[in-house]
């Protein structure tokens, strides 16, 4: 019971207390307008290179701003606690480390399918963008997964906030390092081999791929095991998180490096 | 004189801050470089391979909005969050000119990402760099460079009220990327762009240093829009800093946070 009360409700008041962009003033403009321009800019630079239509990039860019909310998110629940120096009060809590650490990994999941959702209503409103309703569900489920591996690839980048002093710079370069690596606006198949490696043990690649599919008419069924890829590499994601964030933890309390900034 | 000489000492002592500062190597070197990237497979994969020093220049550009775009919107907030916006405002010399070496020093520092994503596609892409009017290409740069930081102190300006203005420089960078037409050209997009780009200094900035590179257009009539508009935001800039800064006096807002 009171792990699930940290999980649940803990995990709220993190994501309350520490994400820094929840006020409706940068709400808006960082995580619903930033996805919005994203969408439109890769879609016309994609429609002058002449490489693929809009939905392309309006599947690739609308799973992919998921990431603002798991990657930033997490870097300011997780990463976040030694700024305000709560960090040494935590880690002296009894409280369940498992539960503690997923709990703040739910809201930011959820705030990533609210963006994702919106950056799709987007490309669809202002974009040549229109997948059969039959997908949806399906389109769905590939955005769940994807955002959840998104979650705990930030929760990677959150743990070493424990350590680093500037975890937004590693949460800058993971954002923008996925456009690059994940097929995000070009295609796997276009990427130089050790780039396409690297991507295929990323999270979003699989889910992208996947989703770029069920939208363009393809069964769920048919992408069943790159959904189940996608989903294991969030798994082994979220292992290695919380094995760093545990790591760091002892290492802080042997170093007194908790608190320092 | 005393102006001339308070600007340059604010503009060496910010491009110095701005180098070692973490951030601004992401923005200014790392992320144009990230861009120019994806920019230079996608134009590949779309048999665009042509275009590819147009991409180059283009994503140059791209960076140096983006560090002017950040440090505009932080210029006033950081200041807040030091404790030095009262103290800068309560200084003898006008506020404008202790924020606009800040904004000119900001958009000096995104001249890395012009040397790095030139020196990337070259090493990386084999994209060939040779300039057809070299002095005018030279003289294109630094008017670019001014365009932007002027335009940069407009927003800085505007930006003295509004505690959460930071957040603002999030929604700003794909925009203006789009609109100015740095990666992709004004025509593609829907007509009342068009007007919009014109009163935007890197709308004419990359035209400047595209046609002095790949010798088309009027580059020298690019470089003249550029330093006009340049002047034109400083009288703006001029009247907002001050409009502003009075107001927030008036509402005892400088230090809120």
């Amino acid at each position: 019971m009171s792990n699930l009360r940290v999980f649940f409700i803990g995990g709220y008041l993190a994501y309350r207390a520490l994400f820094n962009w929840i006020h409706w003033s940068i709400y808006v403009p960082t995580m619903l307008g930033s996805p919005i321009f994203q969408i439109l800019f890769f879609a016309y630079v994609g429609r002058f290179a002449g490489l693929q239509d809009d939905a392309f990039f309006v599947v690739g860019n609308a799973v992919q701003v998921a990431c603002m909310a798991g990657v930033y998110g997490m870097a300011l629940t997780i990463g976040g606690e030694r700024w305000t120096q709560t960090l040494s009060p935590l880690l002296a809590t009894p409280a369940n480390r498992f539960a503690l650490f997923m709990g703040r990994a739910l809201p930011n999941f959820v705030n990533g399918l609210i963006v994702s959702t919106f950056g799709f209503l987007v490309g669809w409103a202002l974009l040549d963008f229109d997948p059969p309703l039959s997908s949806l569900p399906g389109l769905a489920l590939c955005v769940l997964i994807s955002a959840a591996s998104c979650t705990a690839l930030g929760m990677v980048v959150g743990s070493i906030g424990l350590r680093s002093r500037d975890v937004m710079f590693l949460a800058n370069l993971v954002y923008f390092l996925l456009l690059l690596f994940c097929g995000v606006n070009v295609p796997l198949d276009d990427l130089p081999t050790w780039m396409e490696a690297i991507g295929r043990a990323l999270p979003l690649t699989h889910g992208i791929e996947a989703a770029r599919e069920v939208a363009g008419g393809a069964p769920l069924s048919s992408v069943s095991d790159l959904l189940w890829t996608e989903a294991a590499i969030g798994a082994v994601y979220a292992l290695v998180a919380y094995g760093l964030f545990r790591y760091f933890e002892s290492a802080g309390r042997r170093r007194a490096s908790l608190e320092t900034i | 004189m005393k102006s001339a000489r308070l600007v340059w000492a604010g503009w060496k002592f910010h491009v110095k801050s701005l180098t070692l500062s973490g951030f601004f190597l992401l923005t200014s070197a790392i992320q144009p470089v990230i861009f120019a990237s994806i920019a230079f497979f996608m134009f590949k994969a779309g048999a665009r391979e042509g275009t590819l020093l147009y991409v180059s220049l283009g994503a140059g550009l791209m960076g140096i909005w983006s560090a002017t775009l950040f440090a505009s919107g932080g210029a006033i907030q950081w200041q807040r969050w030091q404790g030095t916006l009262e103290l800068s405002i309560a200084s003898p010399a006008p506020f404008l000119l202790v924020l606009l070496p800040m904004t000119l020093a900001s958009a000096t520092i995104g001249l890395y990402s012009l040397t790095g994503t030139l020196l990337w596609g070259r090493l990386l892409f084999g994209v060939p760099f040779e300039v057809e009017q070299p002095l005018v290409f030279l003289a294109a740069v630094p008017a670019t460079v001014i365009g932007l930081g002027l335009l940069g102190l407009v927003m800085a300006s505007t930006f003295i009220l509004w505690r959460n203005a930071n957040a603002l420089s999030n929604l700003l960078e794909y925009p203006i990327w789009l609109v100015t037409g740095l990666l992709v050209p004004i025509s593609l997009l829907p007509g009342w762009v068009a007007p919009l780009a014109w009163v935007l200094a890197p709308t004419w900035g990359v035209r400047a240093i595209r046609d002095a590179a790949l010798g088309t257009g009027h580059p020298l009539a690019a470089v003249g829009m550029c330093l006009a508009l340049g002047a034109a935001y400083l009288a703006i800039g001029s009247l907002t800093v001050r409009y502003f800064e009075n107001l927030a006096r008036d509402r005892a807002t400088l230090s809120l946070t």
